[in-house]
């Protein structure tokens, strides 16, 4: 168990230092090789070609490639130092950059966000676990009832609306129609009640989604389950019929559940950007969204590498679960 | 009919009383039949047996002659497995040491499964979870029917997995179902079906899955256990080297009914129905000189939705012409009393049957 | 009466099948070896960790010599795991060996790739176990046993379809039902359907893998009749792979018995079933139920070997079978016993054979194994080896006539 903990974190760690590289690569390098200069996108369309020259030096912009790469990558770990002539800024680790607009420096810009979105995330993830997986066993145990076929439409329907008609509509409904909720987001720090009712509608909204397509596997991968031999071997074992579901059937049920939420969880903690555009939540998924339309490219950088930082956790720590929950993963 | 019932072994109509039987087990008319998109599947339809404690029954019978389902039947599995519309409906009597299991409260039968009555299946990696161990299944199991701490259960699986002869059952005991070899692993189904002493025991196929020496291992240590446990057991197979080795009574099962049953040397050796003829000439077998050729049935098993009106075996009976008035084709065969304990369900005369046998088959086996 | 009608779906298809014509069949010269096998290997990488580094191997197949003469059937019996069926891959190149030589009529075809198989395909064909997979659903069984006329570019007299019926027709189905899906036939039906598509090209040798195990017992009857008979109007050579010793004694000339990827005994039918010589050949047929209640009481003759077959990814040194045989000595578990001929018709792998004088006499000592496994030998079983071994010794240092190759020469550990 401890070797198979050690090489999965050894394989995660491989597999980030790759992730920058190549994530480098194609935020600085591509558009080099497709003639945009960074320096002038960096200074503006009209710029004074001095201030370009003296961006491109600060920025290092004119090293060999590899060089580049080594700034950046020391740049994470134990920070840089950018310098002009007499113009040197230090930028303490984990140094991402600055961005191209608001030259503020992008680590802060992230930290700040990135609980917004956390927040969004595992909230919503808590709501489709619960409301999915219960909704999924319980089709799959009334099979064919009117109970089970209204849940699979309303599971279709979570699956095929987009979040930002959902979304709109909850706004429409309990915000300015009932005025239930304010909708405004309110950072935890402030208020708990605000906070709650700002995250409320959001994570009603992803859930919504989410859940349908949870019901969805939960059903199928359970009647699959119901008809293995050992679940047999537990009802003529006289198991109670709830022990044989709860405990048998669960167990197995879990497995492709927990690989589903590792992938999702990780992808929303990058950033749910249709469901923060939409109430216009400041996280990750917006910053995102302001970034790719100024092409500010360290911010797009920044958030690129903690998404993958996000999957990799995620995945690691659905790896370990997987083990724990099947003996035969622990061997291979 | 009385007379019979005394023997132990009353096959035919239940009288309309239906009084309790002596018989520790006893199933009257079972009939299990599935709702499907193509019809309605009788998987059993009107079988009746009795089994003593003991005593072993052969079930014999193709892929679809019902033998399986009614072990499930028995176990009261189909209606304990059954969730959404389509059900299986079951009907007819199940008598165990005095409780009728059909009419009786589903949570009873429960608590009878895994204690009374308990079963081992065909594919011990399939029936066992994967992600429990050997040694969890087997507390489970005890600890469902026993009020003991973890400790004591404990003690019990691996005092069980001595019994059933797995080597270090102290140190197996925490071994998961995909570390043990395929005999192994049936092994600890059989100590986890016999940890609760049951009275009867159904075997589903229990060799079928296992290579041939270790198949003579588990034949082996499911006799010794009989002996010692004193069970009735039922043998569920479609191997009758393996029924001859177990059974003391054989049931011949052909589209969801008993076709014949009698004493295992009887069976085999005054056989009264031409399926039976058929499974014995269809069998190259090792203890005899070589044959030729073997004799086959021809045709294949029928569908259990549209099951051949007359004798369900009329289509790939060679005889099916012999008697009078297409009666093969129109009329069902009741079982009827061809000797001591023995009865077969053929529309043919009893000294046609003897002579065909005699004369036409003996000869060629 | 309609019911009944309908219950027989097909009623063309007879227990016995009609052979029509003569034009399928070729003229080998009965005796001539067909297939010679030297030295067979194969073993299957076992890779670990990140860098796929190869841990380990399953030895599947570890060294296998026969030969299968024109018109014979060559059984193949032995447990799961001994490697009879990678054989059949092997010899059908559908695997790629490790290590020997497979000749076919002469010609080396050990490595040949997938072009200068092609027209060895013609000649080789195999019959697979579950007729339920090796069948593609979706297409019409007309198809099926048409695609290897369309495989090779052959187009036969009167057309494809035409042969194809004629094909069904020999194995006993309908022709009429050339356009149904594999779904609509039972099991047996399939299992005739996948002998018409090997039949096909009108091969020389057809390797059957478990060819009846997955039929009921009613039908496999049937399908053991079909094979029997389209050899003799063919001409077929069989190597026919099962696990059953009922249908393998039934169906085959000779046979070889496979233990851990070796081959422990090879044989004429009668002789390996009168008398064999090797102890595992002993076991696994004192193993088989017998389907007599008589003689369920007589628990006595019968074998009970201890335990299960070892992995092939380490085999036990010297005789693989030695941590399960109750003969077991010293030199069991050093010096791999090689496969020799003893009697004419029977080649043996063993130092202590049954029914036979005593390949190492000098090593007597029991191995602990042994004396464990002599507890579950009957003793009738016990007692009837001894006294053949000793009576078949006698017989031959008295005669001695024929000098028997001697067994015990020291080998070199290079085997392993």
């Amino acid at each position: 168990m401890l070797a198979y903990l050690i090489r999965r974190l050894f394989a995660a760690a491989v597999m980030l230092v790759v992730i920058i590289l190549v994530v480098f690569s194609i935020f600085f390098l591509v558009p080099k090789w497709a003639g945009v200069d960074i320096a002038t996108s960096f200074v503006g369309k009209q710029a004074d070609p001095h201030a370009v020259a003296a961006v491109r030096e600060k920025l290092g912009l004119s090293d060999p490639i590899f060089i580049q790469v080594w700034h950046f990558f020391k740049g994470i770990f134990v920070g840089r130092t950018y310098s002009a002539g007499g113009d040197v800024t230090h930028c303490a680790a984990p140094c991402f950059g600055y961005s191209f607009r608001s030259e503020q420096s992008v680590w802060p810009v992230l930290t700040d966000r990135f609980p917004v979105t956390l927040g969004l995330a595992l909230g919503a993830a808590v709501l489709w676990l619960v409301f999915g997986v219960a909704a999924g066993v319980l089709s799959a145990l009334k099979r064919g009832t009117i109970w089970d076929r209204s849940a699979m439409v309303i599971a279709l329907g979570g699956v095929s609306l987009p979040i930002y008609f959902t979304g709109l509509l909850s706004l429409a409904i309990f915000s300015y129609g009932l005025n239930w909720i304010n909708g405004q987001y309110v950072p935890l720090d402030q208020s708990f009640s605000g906070w709650l009712g700002g995250m409320i509608l959001p994570w009603i909204t992803l859930a919504f989604l989410y859940a349908a397509m949870y019901a969805r596997i939960t059903r199928a991968t359970m009647l699959e389950i119901l008809g293995e031999d050992y679940i047999r071997t537990a009802r003529a074992k006289g198991l109670k019929e709830q022990v044989v579901i709860g405990k048998h059937a669960m167990r197995s049920t879990m497995t492709p559940i927990l690989t589903m939420l590792g992938m999702d969880l990780g992808a929303l903690i990058g950033g749910a950007i249709l469901t923060e555009t939409t109430f216009s939540l400041p996280g990750l998924g917006q910053a995102v969204l302001t970034a790719i339309k100024n092409q500010d490219l360290p911010i797009i950088l920044g958030v690129t590498l903690i998404t993958s930082l996000a999957v990799l956790l995620a995945n690691l720590v659905v790896d370990i679960l997987y083990a724990v929950i099947d003996p035969r993963v622990r061997l291979s | 009919m009385t007379e019979l019932s005394k023997s132990g072994a009353a096959v035919g109509e239940p009288t309309d009383a239906s009084p309790a039987p002596t018989a520790f087990l006893e199933v009257r008319d079972l009939k299990v039949h599935f709702p499907t998109d193509d019809g309605l599947v009788k998987s059993v339809d009107g079988l009746s047996f009795s089994l003593e404690k003991g005593k072993t029954l052969g079930i014999v019978g193709e892929s679809g002659s019902g033998k399986s389902v009614t072990s499930l039947g028995i176990m009261g599995l189909h209606t304990a497995g059954q969730y959404g519309k389509r059900k299986a409906q079951i009907s007819g009597e199940i008598w165990l040491d005095g409780t009728e299991l059909l009419s009786a409260d589903p949570d009873h039968v429960r608590k009878l499964r895994g204690r009374q009555m308990s079963m081992i299946f065909q594919d011990p990696l399939s029936a066992l979870h994967p992600y429990y161990t050997i040694g969890a299944q087997i507390v489970e199991a005890y600890r469902i029917h026993h009020d003991v701490d973890k400790k004591t259960a404990r003690r019990r699986a691996v005092e069980m997995l001595d019994r059933v002869g797995i080597p270090q059952p102290d140190k197996r005991v925490d071994s998961y179902p995909h570390e043990f070899s395929g005999g192994m692993r049936q092994r600890a189904m059989i100590a986890m079906s016999l940890v609760n002493n049951p009275e009867l025991l159904i075997a589903d196929e229990p060799t079928t899955a296992l290579d041939v020496t270790v198949q003579a291992q588990i034949l082996d240590l499911i006799r010794d256990l009989q002996k010692e446990f004193g069970s009735a057991v039922i043998v569920i197979t479609h191997d009758l080297g393996v029924v001859a080795e177990l059974a003391d009574d054989i049931l011949v099962m052909y589209g969801g009914r008993c076709v014949e049953r009698g004493p295992a040397e009887d069976v085999f050796y005054q056989p009264r129905h031409p399926y039976t003829w058929g499974l014995l000439g269809s069998m190259p077998r090792l203890d005899r000189e070589q044959q030729d050729r073997l004799i086959p049935v021809k045709g294949s098993p029928p569908s259990l939705i549209n099951i051949p009106s007359g004798c369900a075996f009329n289509p790939r009976c060679p005889y099916a012409d012999l008697p009078k008035d297409n009666v093969t084709r129109t009329v069902r065969p009741e079982l009827a009393e061809v000797g001591t304990r023995h009865w077969a369900a053929c529309h043919l005369g009893k000294e046609q049957r003897e002579r065909i046998w005699t004369e036409e088959i003996a000869p060629k086996l | 009466m309609s019911d009944d009608e309908k219950a027989v779906t097909i009623p063309a298809q007879a227990d016995e099948p009609q052979l029509q014509g003569g034009t399928l069949t070729k003229n080998p010269a009965p005796g001539e070896v067909l297939l010679k096998v030297t030295g067979l290997q194969k073993h299957f990488p076992i890779k670990k960790g990140l860098l796929q580094r190869q841990v380990g191997a399953v030895h599947a197949v570890d060294g296998l010599d026969f030969e299968v003469r024109s018109g014979e059937t060559l059984g193949v019996v032995g447990e799961s795991g001994c490697g009879k069926s990678t054989m059949g891959r092997l010899i059908t190149r559908l695997l790629e060996p490790t290590g020997g030589k497979i000749e076919f009529e002469g010609k080396d075809i050990t490595h040949l790739g997938v072009s200068g198989m092609r027209p060895l395909r013609r000649n080789v064909q195999m019959i697979f176990q579950d007729p339920y997979s090796s069948l593609n659903p979706r297409h019409t069984i007309g198809t099926i046993v048409g695609a290897p006329f369309k495989l090779q570019g052959v187009e036969p007299e009167g057309g494809i379809k035409k042969e194809v019926q004629r094909l069904l027709e020999v194995v006993g189905l309908n022709p009429e039902h050339y356009n149904r899906y594999p779904h609509e036939f039972s099991g047996g039906q399939r299992q005739r359907i996948g002998i018409a598509r090997a039949l096909a090209l009108n091969p020389r040798l057809v390797v059957a893998d478990e060819p009846v195990s997955a039929l009921d017992v009613s039908i496999q009857a049937q399908v053991v009749n079909l094979l029997d008979d389209l050899q003799q109007e063919l001409g077929l050579t069989y190597v026919i792979i099962a696990h059953d010793l009922s249908v393998v004694r039934h169906v085959s000339d000779r046979i070889a018995v496979m233990y851990l990827g070796k081959i422990v005994e090879l044989a004429d039918r009668e002789l390996l079933y009168k008398a064999p010589m090797h102890p595992y050949t002993k076991a696994l047929m004192s193993a088989v139920p017998i389907p007599d209640p008589r003689r369920k009481n007589a628990k006595s003759d019968r074998i009970l070997l201890q335990g299960d077959v070892p992995s092939p990814i380490s085999p036990p040194s010297g005789c693989r079978f030695h941590t399960r045989c109750w003969k077991a000595t010293q030199i069991c578990t050093t010096t791999e016993p090689p496969l020799l001929q003893l009697q004419p018709g029977q080649q043996v792998a063993c130092h202590h054979p049954e029914n036979f004088a005593d390949q190492a006499p000098q090593d007597t000592v029991l191995l602990s194994v042994a004396k464990e496994a002599e507890k579950l030998l009957g003793e009738t079983a016990l007692q009837e080896s001894a006294e053949t071994s000793a009576a078949v010794a006698a017989t031959l240092s008295e005669e001695a006539a024929e000098p028997v190759v001697d067994a015990a020469e020291p080998e070199t550990g290079e085997e392993k």
